[in-house]
């Protein structure tokens, strides 16, 4: 059993925490915080530790090597998301359901950990739909707030629509193929026509999840309504999940038509990056904004899956990984700001420098990380991407992108500048973070400079990672 | 550990140490420290350099160090350095050591100006040591970045504007530069072998020619931005206006030369066959530049501008000379852009320290400054008499060799650009003499001039320092042509090698 281990553990920490809600008294409903994190932590760590690949259940569920490193990954990430939301859990609206935040969200978790090591549609379906389910419960989690409750009706509107196309994309696999399991599906795509409009829902079910142009709609307006470490974790984890394993199937079930799909990346890859750097320049609330410019990054990321290579595999992990630090930090600064104040305007941040320093440094890091400055993560991440994307040949799209990462960095520019350069007569007063936030941002900052200058994280992914040929 | 890794240390202890200063004074005190340090660093290894030549080394580079650094993309960090490189780290050094001095007036958040300089040069430094493509682009980018905070922060007049103007601009040079170097390490091994960033091992390939054709443009265009090459020259004029005195100094100084310095090692040495194919256009282009920039200089009234479009007029012809190549232009290209670095990075301290008394950078509104302040007065005659090419002074030197070089190519159409930039010479020396007759000669306009005082001491360690600079190099040229010309050995020859294809 020690195969299932993460989704294992995580079932197991689930349940501790809802046997500890249940005897929890109202007024105390605090305590809770602490354990959650200890244990998050600890599931961490012991995923670290080496596990024996293998496959369950005849084949619908494989756990390889790979999968146990994305998962890890996905679990540092909604380690530090723990950390960063107790600051916020601790308001008084929110006390009295601390608890079902983490419940809610290691299910979403388990969700795509299952969806990961999937061998086989349905598991991908049944991981997938636990993942996000839960989370628009999550969006809506500040009920006195009409924005979060739309932000949930939203996402569990889009969820089901674009669930319902993946489905009926399966459905069309299944019914040219025989079968539902990714080994046997994989030699049996031939380009069929209907294989091929079975792949486009397919495709079409994904990007909604990922959020890529044009099924992009929801995000600005979920992000905005939902509270900050929420939108946070649907821009880093849920995207992240989504991608580790839309790159997986590209790459192991829809090989045989890998032309008809690069093609497809091409335009969205397009249209992704500019749509979503566009209109991140004229937003004006930092969750919107940061919702646009999480749009912009997937498109960077698919520059990776298009390459179909070995490498190509590597830099699209690679980048996720430094994608989540940098985000995190930018979503953590947001997050406290918006709590202390209930400023989430770009003009709020006006000489934010001069009353609170270091979050305007950490803030500036994780934006530059963010638009590929040198020498942050944020620069390796992409000088990969686009080396892997140039590397098919595809230099137009690389100069394309490469265009964008300018018109980003105008915009990235434009909160460095309101925090830096703009004065102001009302400035965010100086206030003292929890010592949470600041482990929480700590943690990202040290992600954000460390991870570019360590080569072996890299060349680890590489060795996991595999290609078309 | 090589000496060249050095060059990277110093200027992080330095930033390490000022953030644990507590007063304005010790963050002074701790970047003078290191930057001399570094002054100091770069003299040894000046000296070392020539010991080396003249004990018989004859090695491309020198002082290498080479640790691998990303395995599977073959990324090391590979430094070394030939004369021209060692050159230009003497002038980086040089010009970071002369703005801590001339920013000691500095008003606002001491700490971040200081840390936000020595991080800019420690780019530039880590520019000029790299042999591998990828650890070249990253320093810099590193360069370039903190200029937006330096002149955003510190600057004055439309300095939002000119911050965003000129860090959009370079950074969308450093796209395309980007674009080329991913260009060329994806085809750095025409004939099977592992990819690599290495620049040596690429010189010694020969890039297939229609990649050439494509990439040549985009590095050429790319460092061209920063190297203020017409049409995008146009960051130059307001970025420098509105940048703080030593921040102008910098980047006029060193960060312009860049743009020069990767247009000749990266863009030409490693592309030389399509070099030879579109180098014209681009020479048409400097050539506009050279005349374009001293006629814009002819017309401005504000002192930073004119010295702004003076550069884009200077930094014209280094590209001038190096797309000439043959080996006296080229050994004229890296003169000027020494000279013009040392010379630029003078006026802009003296720019610098004229409008911290009179809060006015306008020629107009000034007058008659010799009397009032001869010391600063003095130090500006001589940084325009080396700018318009006194003998003496280093800038003769530069653009004689140039010239020279220029007109070794014998056809039409280069005789005719060598001759339409060598009239810029006339034209600078108008605009010189004419800011030296309003601003420094005549009658005082402003009575309130009467009480300004003259320079300080730290004004003079930074205006003495460069002044030394331009005379020894304009006295005794050869000790540094020869170092030059030793380091241009490989590319003229690869040049030559693939002169003959050309159509």
């Amino acid at each position: 059993m020690l195969i299932m281990r993460h989704e294992l553990l995580l079932i197991v920490i689930t349940v501790i925490l809802l046997v500890v809600e249940i005897f929890l008294p109202n007024t105390r409903k605090r305590k809770i915080i602490l354990p959650a994190i200890l244990l998050m932590a600890a599931v961490t760590v012991i995923g670290f530790f080496p596990g024996t690949p293998g496959i369950l259940f005849g084949g619908m569920y494989q756990s390889t090597q790979l999968s146990m490193l994305l998962k890890n990954i996905l679990n540092v990430g909604v380690l530090i998301i723990f950390i960063q939301s107790v600051d916020w859990l601790k308001q008084d609206q929110n006390k009295e359901k601390i608890s079902e935040f983490y419940l809610l969200m290691l299910s979403t978790l388990i969700g795509m950990n299952y969806m990961i090591s999937s061998g086989n549609f349905l598991m991908f379906y049944l991981g997938l739909e636990l993942a996000t389910i839960p989370i628009a419960a999550l969006a809506a989690y500040e009920r006195f707030k009409e924005k979060s409750a739309e932000a949930g009706v939203k996402l569990i509107f889009i969820s089901a629509l674009s669930s319902g196309i993946l489905l009926y994309g399966l459905s069309m696999i299944y019914g040219t193929t025989g079968t539902m399991y990714f080994a046997d599906v994989a030699p049996l795509i031939t380009g069929a026509p209907l294989q091929v409009l079975a792949f486009i829902f397919f495709f079409a079910g994904m990007a909604f999840k990922i959020s890529l142009v044009p099924f992009h709609l929801w995000t600005a307006d979920v992000y905005e309504g939902s509270p900050v470490n929420v939108a946070s974790y649907l821009s880093v984890i849920s995207k992240g999940a989504a991608v580790f394993i839309f790159t997986i199937i590209l790459y192991t079930v829809f090989t045989k038509i890998a032309v008809l799909w690069s093609e497809v990346l091409y335009v969205i890859i397009i249209l992704t990056i500019t749509v979503g750097n566009l209109f991140a320049m004229r937003q004006q609330n930092l969750k919107r904004f940061l919702a646009f410019s999480s749009i912009a990054q997937a498109g960077f990321i698919l520059l990776g899956i298009i390459s179909q290579s070995q490498v190509g595999m590597t830099t699209v992990i690679y980048f996720v990984l430094v994608y989540i630090f940098s985000n995190l930090g930018a979503f953590g600064v947001v997050g406290i700001i918006s709590n202390r104040t209930g400023k989430e305007t770009i003009n709020d941040y006006d000489g934010l420098y001069r009353t609170n320093p270091k979050l305007s440094l950490v803030m500036m890091l994780a934006l530059f990380s963010l638009a590929g400055i040198p020498p942050l993560a944020g620069f390796f991440g992409k000088f990969f991407l686009f080396t892997a994307g140039a590397k098919q040949g595809y230099y137009i799209l690389v100069l394309i992108a490469l265009i964008n990462t300018i018109i980003s960095l105008y915009y990235y520019l434009l909160v460095i500048k309101a925090m830096f350069l703009n004065n102001s007569d009302q400035p965010i007063a100086y206030f003292k973070s929890d010592n949470y936030t600041r482990l929480g941002l700590i943690l990202c900052v040290a992600g954000i400079v460390v991870i570019g200058f360590t080569s072996s994280v890299y060349e680890l992914i590489y060795n996991l990672s595999f290609g078309l040929y | 550990m090589s000496i060249l890794t050095l060059f990277i240390i110093i200027p992080l202890l330095t930033i390490v140490g000022i953030l644990f200063c507590k007063t304005d004074m010790q963050v002074k005190w701790v970047s003078v420290a290191g930057m001399g340090l570094q002054f100091i660093n770069a003299i040894a290894l000046i000296l070392l350099f020539l010991a080396e030549r003249r004990a018989g080394n004859i090695a491309e580079v020198l002082f290498v160090q080479d640790n691998l650094w990303y395995e599977t993309l073959n990324i090391h960090f590979h430094v070394g350095v030939d004369g021209v490189s060692v050159a230009m780290i003497g002038l980086t050094s040089l010009v970071v050591f002369a703005g801590i001095f001339a920013s000691w007036e500095i008003k606002d958040l001491h700490r971040e100006f200081f840390t936000f300089l020595i991080l800019l040069s420690s780019g530039v430094f880590g520019f000029f040591i790299s042999l591998d493509l990828f650890t070249m682009f990253l320093f810099y980018e590193l360069a370039v970045i903190p200029m937006y905070l330096l002149i955003g922060i510190w600057g004055s007049g439309p300095r939002h504007y000119s911050a965003m103007k000129l860090t959009l601009m370079l950074m969308g040079g450093s796209a395309l530069i980007m674009l080329g170097l991913i260009g060329i390490y994806l085809n750095s091994a025409p004939n099977g072998g592992p990819l690599t960033w290495d620049i040596i091992k690429i010189s010694k390939e020969t890039l297939p020619m229609d990649m050439q054709r494509f990439l040549f443009p985009l590095l050429f265009v790319g460092f061209g931005v920063l190297g203020a090459m017409f049409p995008f020259h146009t960051w130059s004029p307001d970025g420098h206006a509105s940048a703080p005195t030593a921040v102008s100094m910098l980047h006029a100084g060193v960060l312009m030369k860049l743009g020069g310095y990767g247009c000749y090692r990266v863009a030409v040495f490693l592309l030389p066959q399509a070099a030879h194919q579109v180098g014209w256009i681009f020479l048409i282009l400097a050539t506009i530049g050279v005349i374009y920039g001293a006629f814009g200089a002819l017309w401005q009234k504000d002192l930073k501008y004119i010295n702004a479009y003076s550069s884009v007029s200077h930094c014209g012809l280094v590209l001038f000379a190096i797309l000439m190549f043959n080996q006296t232009a080229m050994n004229g290209a890296i003169m000027q852009m020494i000279s013009h670095g040392i010379m630029t990075a003078l006026f802009f301290a003296l720019i610098g320290m004229i409008y911290g008394r009179t809060h006015t950078r306008y020629i107009n509104e000034m007058g008659g400054l010799m009397k009032v302040m001869p010391f600063l007065s003095v130090a500006y005659v001589i940084a325009g008499l080396a700018s318009l090419g006194l003998p003496g002074f280093s800038g003769f030197v530069a653009e004689m060799t140039i010239f020279v070089g220029a007109f070794q190519n014998a056809d039409i159409f280069h005789r005719v650009v060598t001759i339409i930039a060598a009239s810029s010479i006339v034209v600078t020396a108008v605009y010189i003499l004419r800011v030296v007759g309003i601003l420094l000669l005549g009658k005082i306009r402003n009575d309130e001039y009467e009480q300004l005082t003259d320079a300080k001491w730290y004004d003079k360690i930074s205006v003495v320092s460069l002044i030394l600079g331009i005379t020894i190099i304009g006295v005794a040229p050869l000790w540094l042509s020869d170092m030059i010309t030793g380091g241009l050995g490989p590319i003229v020859q690869k040049l030559l090698a693939a002169a003959p294809m050309m159509p």
